[in-house]
């Protein structure tokens, strides 16, 4: 089947410093035609071909007709330069992009949004940004005020309004745009997450309205639940490409790194401040060691070492756990310890330990945030990622199934069966 | 027994994933009935040349943004003003009474028989609606940075916006044409109907250095600087509040080479009923389409770095 895009061979050069320091003036454009008046006319060339980056270099996809395709990266893999090419913001430096169908582009909800002008008057100059003419805008008015539920506050300058009912607005006017393709980048990553849900499910209803959508995010659980098959780029370049189940978790497989483990001797350098300094972390198995495999039913205990350096402070540990989708999976406090729980805490090297029990996460990569916080208020010292780990899937279990376990945890729980009734 | 990879995943998943890879099975089906995808691309994006083609085309397609921008611009121009609109009136009604005062009545300019007040108003409203209309498109696509990086559409647009915005602060101003006319007793003539004319040429002209100073800003942002120097020395250097006729002879072919000499003659003829310099309002319309075309051009070769350097 044809494909309603195609990319051939696409690059995009940048010139270092083009995007900090993104303008020359007039003086030194001069100054530098003066002192070197053959490199100009020799282009960019002499001498300064090394400055140059590729943000992007020999892509080559093909998107048929109605596929949702998710793009997936690091930052500054490229993603968001391939949505600017092809929503023609950005000429390519090589290659070119056919595409067989008018694009509607949504790199950002809410461009060109004027904060004077009101709720009403800003869905149709928004409108006509992205894109539609008027009459379509007005056959669509009603809809698009009822997706944003803001119909009272439609004569009000949308600098009054918060920052949820502005996206609100702006993404119900960028909903009912109807382009045959649509370029979407990071938009939902914003807004609470009752409007996420909104979105994506009206997302999920475009793309079932057969059109094409090309979809950017960080999000790998919405880019799962919406795309049938996803690109990954890196470095410029497309690291591999296919069904989305497969090439998320292979993403997230090189993109997560264990940290089971970490040490700090020096009293003086450790991470936290002049209260409380961390000596030790580490995550293991119950019976065993932080280098050992933990699976989806092991017993698994969180070990903290650390130096109380203030008498008499009132010190609370405090964890949470994150998924690699970077959901939290909960977050946990000693409040049922049962030693030093309530108790003032002496100067002195203590040691917090948690323990999670066996046949209660999920597989997959998790991260873990640490609070310590005193006086049950105030915390002196966090760290986002103080440690790392993996929790393995059990294949035996699953027989001959690889596909992901969905769900934050993954309980063993218990279920019984009874016939109440034969016949 | 030998579970096949499929039945074992529809047994052991709960309902909700399985529903959407259905859907989207069903939804692929249903794309292939109904698009009919055309032969050749609706658009191909390559590098482009170092210059290119006008595509009036897609500015055609996009004038409804031009409305709508130019709508924007003048909505939120007097915003949160006391006055609103009427300072459309007053910057020429100002400029009328400062330079009457000085140059009418102290330094005794004469205005080819025409009462100074009415002179010098005829030929503020062109001027103040040129220089308004180039210095406000000359920055628009700078102020446009979070447009143009974020969404496409045909960035001649912008500053075209710029100059429909200052067309709408003409018709405004020109309500106080009209009872000055009465007050000075003008009697109309048929040569009111070059007015749309000169009109129309000042908003080329304005719309041609507007583009090539929207287009050199967004490189150079020395243009900002530059430009309300450069407008103030253009306004000296037509004959917005003195006669041509004011003009040693041997100097008034310098001035003859500026085109607003002869838009500004041409609207205050257009007015007043005096005789047209028609060689000169040729000669502007020459300048006019020549600057138009040269900065449209300009713009479009440097239109594909916009977004890059902006």
């Amino acid at each position: 089947m044809k494909p309603i895009i195609k990319v051939e061979n696409l690059g995009k050069q940048y010139r270092i410093g083009t995007r900090s320091q993104s303008y020359a003036t007039l003086r030194e454009t001069i100054v530098e035609m003066a002192r070197a008046p053959f490199t100009k006319l020799r282009g960019t060339n002499g001498g300064r071909a090394d400055e140059t980056i590729w943000a992007l270099r020999e892509v080559d996809m093909e998107v048929a007709a109605g596929e949702v395709v998710g793009i997936i990266g690091r930052n500054g893999a490229g993603k968001s330069t391939l949505l600017k090419i092809l929503s023609r913001i950005t000429d390519p430096t090589t290659g070119r992009v056919d595409l067989y169908g008018r694009v509607g582009s949504l790199l950002e909800v809410g461009t060109g949004f004027h904060p004077e002008l009101t709720g009403r008057e800003n869905v149709y100059l928004n409108g006509a940004i992205l894109g539609m003419h008027r009459s379509e805008i007005e056959r669509r008015f009603d809809e698009i005020v009822a997706f944003s539920e803001l119909e009272k506050f439609l004569d009000t300058p949308v600098k009054r309004y918060s920052s949820g009912m502005y996206m609100r607005l702006a993404f119900a006017v960028a909903a009912h745009l109807e382009p045959e393709i649509l370029v979407v980048d990071e938009v939902l990553a914003v807004g609470d997450s009752q409007f996420q849900k909104k979105c994506l499910g009206k997302m999920d209803e475009v793309a079932k309205g057969g059109r094409t959508v090309i979809f950017v995010s960080h999000n790998m659980a919405a880019v799962q639940a919406l795309c049938n098959r996803v690109v990954w780029l890196d470095g410029g370049k497309v690291v591999a490409e296919g069904e989305s189940g497969r090439v998320v978790s292979n993403y997230l497989k090189t993109s997560f790194s264990a940290l089971t483990e970490r040490i700090w001797d020096d009293r003086q350098t450790a991470p936290g401040n002049d209260k409380v300094r961390l000596h030790r972390a580490r995550v293991r198995p119950q019976h065993g060691h932080p280098s050992d495999n933990i699976d989806v039913h092991t017993p698994i205990v969180v070990e903290f070492d650390f130096w109380n350096l203030v008498n008499d402070a009132y010190l609370n540990l405090n964890f949470a756990l994150y998924n690699e989708e970077g959901r939290n999976v909960f977050q946990t406090a000693p409040a049922n310890e049962t030693e030093w729980h309530g108790r003032a805490y002496p100067v002195g090297l203590f040691r917090s330990s948690c323990f999670i029990p066996g046949n209660l996460l999920n597989d997959g990569g998790h991260r873990l945030e640490l609070l310590v916080v005193k006086d049950q208020t105030v915390v002196v010292y966090s760290d986002t990622e103080l440690l790392a780990f993996e929790v393995r899937d059990d294949v035996d279990v699953r027989g001959g199934w690889h596909g992901k376990w969905p769900g934050a945890v993954r309980p063993n729980l218990e279920w019984k069966t009874e016939l109440l009734a034969r016949g | 027994m030998d579970w096949t990879t499929a039945e074992r995943a529809g047994t052991l998943q709960p309902s909700l994933p399985r529903m959407t890879t259905d859907n989207k099975q069903i939804s692929r089906s249903q794309a292939t009935a109904v698009i009919c995808l055309p032969d050749k691309p609706v658009v191909s994006i390559t590098p482009s040349a170092s210059w290119i083609a006008l595509d009036l085309k897609s500015v055609w397609a996009y004038r409804e943004l031009l409305y709508f921008l130019t709508w924007r611009d003048v909505k939120i121009r007097y915003k949160q003003t006391v006055l609103g609109a009427a300072w459309a009136i007053l910057q020429p009604v100002m400029m009328t009474i400062i330079f009457t005062l000085f140059f009418g009545t102290l330094a005794g300019v004469k205005s080819d028989g025409i009462p100074y007040p009415i002179f010098a108003f005829a030929g503020l409203l062109p001027w103040t609606f040129f220089s308004n209309s180039v210095s406000n498109s000359g920055n628009s696509l700078v102020s446009s940075a979070s447009l143009i990086t974020k969404i496409y559409f045909p960035r001649m647009i912008i500053p075209g916006a710029g100059v429909c915005a200052g067309l709408v602060d003409l018709m405004i101003a020109f309500g106080v044409m009209i009872p000055l006319m009465i007050y000075y007793r003008v009697p109309l003539t048929l040569h009111l109907f070059m007015l749309p004319v000169v009109i129309i040429m000042a908003a080329l002209l304005a719309l041609g250095v507007g583009m090539w100073m929207s287009a050199l800003n967004v490189k150079y942002r020395d243009v900002r600087f530059a430009m309300p120097f450069m407008i103030q020395i253009w306004m000296f250097a037509s004959p917005v509040i003195y006669p041509l006729t004011n003009v040693p002879q041997r100097y008034q072919w310098i001035l003859a080479l500026n085109p607003m000499t002869g838009i500004i003659q041409g609207f205050r003829s257009s007015l007043l009923g005096q005789p047209f310099h028609w060689p000169a309002l040729a000669f502007s319309a020459v300048i006019t389409v020549a600057t138009l075309i040269y900065a449209a051009y300009f713009f479009r070769h440097m239109e594909k770095s916009f977004a890059d350097i902006v």
